[in-house]
C-alpha cells in the first residue's frame, strides 16, 4: 500500500474510532494520572481500540503489540490524529524510553514479558536513575544491587522519579560493582509491588507532586530482570537518555503566539502595535528565535532521515529550554499582577495556569540532563573539544 | 545542512574546491594595505577576471531562466555558493548581480528588458546592483532621490549610498521617489540606470571591509520611458520583493562567514596551550563554544528555510527573509566578536584573519537592514 492509500485508511479509521468527547483533550492528563485514566470510560475505550490496532506503537512488531508499520506510516498516523484533535492514549515513558531500549538491548523473553503491556498501556513505568548524590553526575549513583544467587537484592534511594507513586514497574540503574564508576552499573527492571519499596511524592515550587522519592529496602528482584550484561548498564542508560532527550525536545514544540494576549493585557498603540515597546521588542526576539528553533527541528529531522549526523540532540534541548523559559517569563510580564496568582477565583484559570507554568518551566534546563551537562556533551561530541 | 539533490551536492563540492583554490582569505586581504584599511587607488573592490571564471562555471546564471542563458537552478543552489564565498570573505559581485539584479529583472522586468539585460547578467559580462539606501539607516520607504517626468522620459536628481559593488557595476537598479513624501510607500518607482549615464557620478567609499561600495550622485540624469522597472509610483512591493532576495542572499553570506569564523576559532581552542593545557579543555570555553554552535544551527535553519521558500514560491518569503537576516546578523556579530576575544592579543592584529571577519560582519549585518530593522518588520508582519 502506498503512503497516500495508507493515509486515507488511517484517516477513516481514526475518525470512526476516536471518541469525540476526547477531542482536544491533552493526552498528558491521562499519561500522568492513573486515577483519571481509570475513571474515564472514553479514555479506556480509546486505549483499548488503539491497543487492538497496534497503533500506539505502530512501528513495533505485532508480537510485541505493535502494527509492524514503517516510520513513514507511523508519522502519517500522528499527523492524522493531530488533524482531528486527538492524542495517542498509549504514549508513555514505556513507549518513549523503555520500549525502544528493550528493543535494542533486551532479550526475547524480556521483550515478550514487557513490550505487549507497554503497547496496551496497562503497565506504567517510571525511571529510577537520579539519586540524592547523583544528579548531573549520574554515574556516581550508589543504589546497591547484590547477587544473592537466586535473586538480586536492592538497597538505596532514587529521587526525581516521575510518577513513581502511580507506576507499576521501574527501570532502574543500580550499582553491581563498587570498584568501577560507569563500569559498575547495571540496568534492572523492578516490579513496584515488590516488598520493601516506598514511593513518596515531592512537592515542587509549582505545587506539582509529579516527582517522587523512591526507597528500596532489601528489595528482591528476579535474576532475569537484568537487561544486557551485568555492569553493562551505562551504555544502555546513555542510549535511553538519547530517546528521552529527543522526545523532550521534539514533542514540545507547539506554542500559541503571545501577540494577542499582549494586545489584550498591555494594550495597543496608535499604529496597532503592542503598547509597551520594550516588552514588544523582547517578545518579537523570543518569537523569532522560536521560529528558527522550529526550522531547526524540521531540518534535523530531515537530515536524520537522509542518514546525516544525529549529534544535535543536546544542542536542540538547550535551545528549546532557554527559548521556552524566556517565553514563560514573558507571559507573566504580559499578565502583570494577574500573572502572579496561586489560587482563587480572583484569577482566571488561564492566569493561574501561567504562574504555575512559569514555576514549572525552571525544570526544563534541569531535567533530562541539565543545561550545563548538555553543553558538556555538545563540546565533546559535536565539537570534539578535549577533556581536561 | 539542507538535504541536497545530486546536482546541488556536486555544485557545492565544486564551490568548496574553487573557493579554496581561487578565493582563499588572502584574496580579500589583498584589498587591504598594511595599515588595516582598504588600499587607496581606483580598485573597485573585486576582480573582474575572477568573476568571469565564476561565470564560466555557470554561477552567474543560476537564477536566470534558461531562455535568457541561465540554468534556472534555484535560490538554494545559488545560496550554497554565496555561503561558500562568505567563508573566505570572497570579494565578488555575485550577490549584487547574479542574485539581486537577476531577481529584480525576473520579478519586475518587461519581456524586452529581460531579453536586453538578463543574458548579460547570466554571462557575467554585465554587472548589476541595487541602489536603494541614502542615509545612515536602511529605510526603503524614506527614499528621497527624485525622479520627475521630463519630455518623453524621466530626470533623476539626488544621491545613493552605500551601493554595494557600485564602483564596478555596469547597471544600477535605482529606487526613486516619483510622488508622495519620504515615508510613503506610494510614490516609489524603480529605474534601470546604465552606469555610464550622463550626469551620474560615482565615488569610492573607503569602508572598513575594503570592499569600497559607491556613493552615487545624480544630476539631471535623463532616462527613457523604458528605463522604468515595473510600475510607476507603485514600485514599493516590487522593491520589497527584490530586497527580500537581497536580504536572504546576505544572510547566506553571513552564515558562511559565521561558520568559518567559528571553525577557525574552534581550531584555535584545540591547539592553543596555556597553564599547561589545551584551552579548549576549559569548561568556560567549551560552554561558550557549545552556545555559539547552537546559534549557528538556528542560523543555518533560518537561511535554508528562506532559500527553500524562494524556490517553492511560498507566500511568507518576507517573514522568512527578515528572520534569516536578523538571526544571521546576530550570530555573525556574536561569533566575530568571540573570534577576536578567544584568540586574545593575536586576534587584535591586522596580521590575523579575525579582524577581517569582524569588519566584514559589521558591514554585512547592516546591509539591507540590520537586526533591529528586521525584528521590527517581523513583529509587524506577525501582529506584535
Amino acid at each position: 500500500m502506498d503512503d497516500q492509500d495508507f493515509r486515507l485508511e488511517a484517516r477513516s479509521w481514526l475518525r470512526e474510532n476516536f471518541p469525540p468527547a476526547l477531542t482536544n483533550v491533552s493526552g498528558l492528563i491521562f499519561q500522568g494520572n492513573a486515577h483519571a485514566a481509570a475513571a474515564s470510560a472514553d479514555f479506556q475505550l480509546w486505549r483499548q481500540r488503539m491497543t487492538d490496532k497496534g497503533w500506539g506503537v505502530p512501528t513495533w512488531a505485532p508480537r510485541y503489540g505493535g502494527a509492524g508499520l514503517s516510520e513513514a506510516q507511523a508519522k502519517i498516523i500522528g499527523e492524522e490524529l493531530a488533524a482531528i484533535g486527538g492524542f495517542n492514549p498509549i504514549r508513555s515513558y514505556g513507549t518513549m524510553m523503555l520500549g525502544p531500549t528493550l528493543l535494542e538491548y533486551g532479550n526475547e523473553e524480556q521483550k515478550l514479558e514487557h513490550l505487549p503491556w507497554i503497547a496496551s498501556h496497562e503497565r506504567r513505568w517510571c525511571q529510577g536513575f537520579s539519586e540524592p548524590g547523583a544528579g548531573s553526575d549520574l554515574a556516581s549513583l550508589q543504589t546497591k544491587c547484590v547477587d544473592m544467587g537466586d535473586h538480586w537484592l536492592v538497597n538505596g534511594q532514587k529521587i526525581w522519579t516521575s510518577g513513581a507513586d502511580q507506576a507499576d514497574w521501574c527501570f532502574a540503574l543500580v550499582r553491581t560493582d563498587t570498584s568501577r564508576k560507569q563500569g559498575g552499573i547495571s540496568f534492572l527492571l523492578i516490579d513496584m509491588k515488590s516488598p520493601g519499596i516506598e514511593a513518596r511524592p515531592i512537592v515542587l515550587i509549582s505545587g506539582s507532586t509529579h516527582f517522587c522519592e523512591v526507597f528500596f529496602n532489601d528489595v528482591k528482584v528476579p535474576k532475569g530482570n537484568l537487561v544486557g550484561e551485568v555492569n553493562g548498564g551505562w551504555s544502555i542508560a546513555k542510549r535511553l537518555l538519547q530517546f528521552e532527550r529527543s522526545s523532550l525536545s521534539e514533542v514540545k514544540t507547539d506554542i500559541t503566539p503571545l501577540a494577542p494576549l499582549a494586545h489584550r493585557y498591555v494594550g495597543s498603540d496608535a499604529e496597532g502595535r503592542i503598547a509597551d515597546p520594550d516588552l514588544r521588542a523582547r517578545m518579537v526576539h523570543n518569537a523569532m528565535r522560536h521560529a528558527a528553533y522550529m526550522a531547526t527541528v524540521r531540518r534535523f529531522t530531515q537530515e536524520a532521515k537522509n542518514g546525516g549526523p544525529n549529534n544535535g540532540v543536546s544542542t536542540l534541548k538547550n535551545l528549546w529550554s532557554t527559548i521556552i523559559q524566556r517565553r514563560s517569563e514573558l507571559v507573566i510580564e504580559i499578565l502583570g499582577a494577574h500573572g502572579l496568582g496561586w489560587a482563587g477565583e480572583d484569577y482566571s484559570p488561564d492566569e493561574r495556569e501561567a504562574s504555575r507554568a512559569l514555576l514549572h518551566s525552571k525544570a526544563f534546563s534541569i531535567y533530562g540532563g541539565s543545561y550545563e551537562v548538555q553543553n558538556n556533551i555538545t563540546a565533546k561530541r559535536s565539537l570534539g573539544l578535549p577533556d581536561r | 545542512m539542507a538535504v541536497l539533490n545530486e546536482e546541488q551536492a556536486m555544485l557545492k563540492d565544486m564551490a568548496v574546491e574553487w573557493v579554496r583554490d581561487r578565493m582563499p582569505i588572502s584574496v580579500v586581504r589583498g584589498l587591504y594595505d598594511h595599515g588595516g584599511g582598504g588600499k587607496p587607488g581606483d580598485g573597485v573592490g573585486f576582480d573582474r577576471d575572477t568573476y568571469a571564471e565564476m561565470a564560466a562555471m555557470g554561477w552567474t546564471g543560476i537564477v536566470v531562466p534558461e531562455t535568457f542563458g541561465g540554468a534556472d537552478f534555484g535560490y538554494l543552489s545559488l545560496g550554497l555558493i554565496v555561503e561558500e564565498l562568505g567563508r573566505t570573505l570572497a570579494p565578488s559581485p555575485l550577490l549584487s548581480s547574479a542574485f539581486v539584479a537577476a531577481s529584480a529583472l525576473r520579478l519586475g522586468g518587461s519581456a524586452a528588458q529581460q531579453e536586453r539585460l538578463l543574458p548579460g547578467i547570466a554571462a557575467g559580462s554585465l554587472i548589476g546592483t541595487l541602489a536603494v539606501d541614502e542615509g545612515a539607516h536602511h529605510a526603503p520607504a524614506r527614499i528621497t532621490l527624485a525622479a520627475a517626468r521630463s519630455g518623453a522620459g524621466w530626470r533623476l536628481d539626488g544621491m545613493k549610498r552605500p551601493v554595494q559593488d557600485g564602483m564596478g557595476a555596469d547597471l544600477f537598479i535605482v529606487a526613486a521617489r516619483t510622488a508622495g513624501a519620504p515615508g510613503d510607500t506610494h510614490g516609489i518607482t524603480l529605474f534601470l540606470v546604465p552606469a555610464d549615464s550622463a550626469g551620474l557620478d560615482r565615488r569610492r567609499l573607503d569602508q572598513i571591509d575594503a570592499r569600497c561600495p559607491a556613493l552615487l550622485t545624480f544630476e539631471a540624469v535623463a532616462l527613457d520611458e523604458d528605463a522604468v522597472l515595473g510600475m510607476v509610483d507603485e514600485g514599493y512591493p516590487l522593491l520589497e520583493a527584490i530586497l527580500d532576495r537581497a536580504r536572504i542572499g546576505v544572510a547566506a553570506e553571513l552564515l558562511g562567514l559565521a561558520t568559518q569564523a567559528f571553525d577557525t576559532t574552534l581550531d584555535y581552542l584545540k591547539t592553543r596551550v596555556q597553564f599547561g593545557q589545551i584551552i579548549g579543555s576549559f569548561q568556560a570555553l567549551q560552554h561558550r563554544a557549545s552556545e555559539m554552535f547552537g546559534e549557528l544551527q538556528l542560523t543555518r535553519s533560518a537561511v535554508e528555510a528562506a532559500l527553500d521558500a524562494l524556490d517553492a514560491g511560498d507566500a511568507n518569503v518576507a517573514q522568512l527573509a527578515s528572520l534569516a537576516k536578523a538571526i544571521a546578523g546576530e550570530t555573525a556579530h556574536l561569533i566575530s566578536n568571540q573570534m577576536v576575544q578567544l584568540h586574545g592579543g593575536i586576534g587584535m592584529t591586522h596580521e590575523h584573519d579575525a579582524g577581517l571577519y569582524l569588519k566584514r560582519a559589521r558591514v554585512a549585518e547592516q546591509c539591507y537592514g540590520g537586526a533591529s530593522f528586521h525584528r521590527e518588520r517581523w513583529g509587524r508582519l506577525n501582529g506584535y
